[in-house]
């Protein structure tokens, strides 16, 4: 009963924040929207038993890709409301796109109605363990058979990083408003400045 | 799992990446002021990590190689004996560089610590009997090779090098991720060990687009015709010593691992990839040859040469027998110091001022003005076109021989006949030097340690390299049964 009450709640969420996705006119809030079909959308894999995919969604869709997003909506100068004139003109091969869309629903439900793909347990010595949480069991195998592998990925990840500082960081040139009070002190006026005294009609040698 | 022997077969790996990761720290405290320190300690690195691959190659307790880490990870002669050139190959780049970027206040410390992790990933994939160590070690090296090419951010033929090699190197690894793919799904393992049991029984079709799909991709890695149009303009634009690096180490990776990849998971299905090895060797060799012909720049003319080698060293493989896996590992141990040598000597050519000189017009009547550099660029060349008294000949020779023991006597007598086309382009070199009047300004010393490694190279070119072939051979020949003994 609570599950059936929780898939409604995250459906109805999830596709009304979607619509506010498309429908809301400030990009920022759009972005916003999207953040919370991404949130509701975390909750229904929950539900069906996938808490790592879950997880990802959260924490790799939420945390980093959306949050992307916003920066980019913020930072570029985009007319949106020019971006949106087109509306009316486009408006045929978006309901063509709309169409093929609720086909592959209707075809979707229809299959599914009539008996799920069979998708059977899964045998041999590969297969997840029974019972086990797929997030334990993943662990298990990420941090023991598969450690020389996780460790070398870290090492890409560093190479990225790596490569994107020495291919873009330069380091400041003139530091403006910079002082340095011990050389000032110690400045030796008699060393800095000569006194000289031109004839007319002769230049000066330093 | 035995922790402690997968720790043991993986210490080279393992104390590059420490080496790294210290050496990082190092920079990214002192910045600029400690690069040449750190391309020391790099090099120390390096030359620890060979004595390792050194050490297991000949200690006979592991002639027939192990495991590590549960299957995805292979110690074995032939892994070592290709870590072997590739650490030496980085060492030998890593002390011709720092001048080169010195004369435009360009080096930074992330250079060697960039190599580093480039050798960690070639020695991951010339080791890897696992599809997915094998993509791991390739975007390692791949990710840091992009990163170099575009190391001379200020200039717009590097930059433009970096990106043309990383937008068609990630095309090259999807097409290979799709290949894994395909291959995945239809022996329902990543483990070569399985693929092979599964695919001697049945080879689907689907199988065999995830083979070719495969081969494409690491086509592109090794620079083989049809997949080379980028080597020409990445090797021109890069910066030289990178441009030797290419050239040399992940070269000699690309090819070991590709031949792993076909002698050991495919290897029960030969006659599914021979025919696009031949293909490969043949138009490689051709297109090498004839392409560099209109070339007035050298790093260009090399880049061809380049190509041409690698059909040669698929000759090697195309043969699909332990013979023709020896005469490969044999030809790669001498095209890496034959390569090396030729662009340290580029590297060698510069004007007064510090400029590089990379054309034909600046080394006219080199012989009068450097007669010693005129003279191991002689030796070199003479070595690359296979002209006999010199040590470039015997890799051609052992590898023909194999082609012809193994009924591929087509592929022999077309593969001779483009080597002597592609002949007139180093015999240019020859002539340009020697014959033509001297113009232009050079600059007349170089130091200490390009002389080492050019003179170490043109000395094992020369007719001297002969003095090397027993061991070479017994050597390669006992690489190459490691990777046969699996099967």
């Amino acid at each position: 009963m609570i599950q059936t009450i929780a898939f409604y709640l995250f459906a109805v969420l999830m596709i009304a924040s979607a619509v506010m996705v498309v429908t809301a006119r400030n990009p920022v809030h759009s972005v916003l929207w999207l953040i919370l079909a991404f949130f509701n959308a975390a909750g229904l894999m929950v539900l069906v038993g996938a808490e790592f995919i879950a997880m990802l969604l959260v924490i790799v869709y939420v945390g980093a890709v959306a949050v992307l997003f916003l920066f980019v909506v913020m930072m570029l100068d985009i007319d949106f409301a020019e971006l949106r004139a087109g509306f009316i003109r486009n408006a045929p091969l978006g309901l063509v796109i709309a169409l093929i869309l609720l086909a592959e629903l209707v075809l979707g439900i229809g299959a599914y109605r009539a008996g799920t793909i069979d998708l059977g347990i899964a045998t041999g010595e590969n297969a997840v363990v029974l019972g086990a949480s797929n997030t334990a069991s993943i662990g298990a195998v990420l941090y023991s058979d598969y450690l020389f592998l996780f460790e070398a990925a870290g090492l890409i990840l560093l190479v990225a990083m790596v490569g994107a500082i020495v291919l873009t960081h330069r380091p400041p040139k003139t530091v403006r408003g910079h002082q340095n009070i011990g050389k000032q002190v110690r400045r030796d006026p008699n060393a800095a400045t000569v006194m000289k005294r031109p004839t007319v009609g002769e230049g000066v040698e330093l | 799992m035995d922790y402690a022997a997968s720790f043991y077969f993986t210490g080279a790996e393992i104390a590059l990446s420490l080496a790294g990761l210290v050496l990082l720290l190092v920079v990214a405290w002192t910045g600029e002021r400690t690069a040449r320190a750190v391309t020391i300690a790099a090099v120390a690195a390096l030359f620890g990590a060979a004595f390792w691959a050194g050490h297991l190659l000949l200690d006979q307790s592991f002639a027939l190689g192990a495991d590590a880490f549960g299957g995805l990870y292979r110690m074995d002669g032939f892994a070592n004996f290709a870590k072997l050139l590739i650490y030496l190959a980085t060492i030998a780049v890593l002390i011709v560089t720092p001048r080169f970027f010195d004369a435009r206040g360009q080096y930074r410390g992330e250079y060697p610590i960039l190599m580093l992790f480039n050798a960690v990933g070639m020695s991951m994939m010339v080791s890897a009997v696992d599809l997915m160590t094998l993509y791991i070690g390739l975007e390692l090296s791949s990710l840091s090779s992009y990163v170099l090419a575009s190391f001379l951010r200020n200039d717009m033929r590097s930059s433009e090098a970096g990106l043309k090699y990383f937008i068609l190197g990630a095309l090259a690894s999807g097409i290979i991720l799709y290949g894994m793919s395909l291959v995945y799904g239809f022996a329902g393992s990543t483990q070569y060990e399985r693929i092979r049991l599964v695919f001697a029984e049945d080879f689907p079709t689907g199988a065999l687009f995830g083979v070719v799909f495969v081969l494409a991709g690491l086509a592109f890695k090794i620079a083989a015709v049809p997949f080379h149009m980028w080597t020409p303009d990445v090797y021109e634009g890069a910066p030289t010593p990178v441009t030797a690096f290419f050239a040399s180490a992940p070269k000699v990776a690309a090819v070991a691992m590709l031949m792993r990849m076909a002698l050991d998971p495919f290897g029960s299905q030969s006659d599914a990839w021979q025919q696009i090895v031949i293909f490969a060797a043949l138009a490689s060799i051709v297109v090498g040859a004839l392409g560099a012909i209109g070339q007035n720049n050298l790093k260009r003319v090399l880049a061809y040469s380049s190509i041409n080698n690698v059909g040669f060293i698929l000759i090697g493989l195309a043969t699909a027998t332990p013979a023709g896996a020896s005469a490969t590992l044999v030809y790669l141990a001498i095209y890496v110091p034959m390569t090396i040598g030729s662009f340290t000597a580029l590297l060698m050519l510069r004007a007064p001022t510090g400029e590089p000189l990379e054309t034909f017009d600046d080394i006219r009547g080199l012989s009068t003005r450097r007669p010693v550099l005129a003279l191991c660029v002689l030796v070199l060349m003479f070595s690359l076109a296979g002209i006999p008294p010199l040590f470039g000949f015997w890799g051609k020779f052992v590898v023909f021989q194999a082609a012809v023991q193994a009924d591929l006597v087509a592929l022999a007598a077309i593969g001779i006949a483009a080597s002597v086309i592609g002949a007139f382009y180093y015999l240019k070199f020859i002539k340009v030097m020697f014959f033509d009047e001297p113009e232009g300004q050079l600059e007349t010393s170089s130091p200490v340690s390009h002389w080492a490694v050019l003179v170490i190279s043109a000395v094992l070119m020369s007719p001297l390299g002969y003095l090397l072939t027993p061991m070479l051979g017994d050597v390669a020949d006992q690489a190459a049964g490691s990777l046969f003994f699996a099967i």
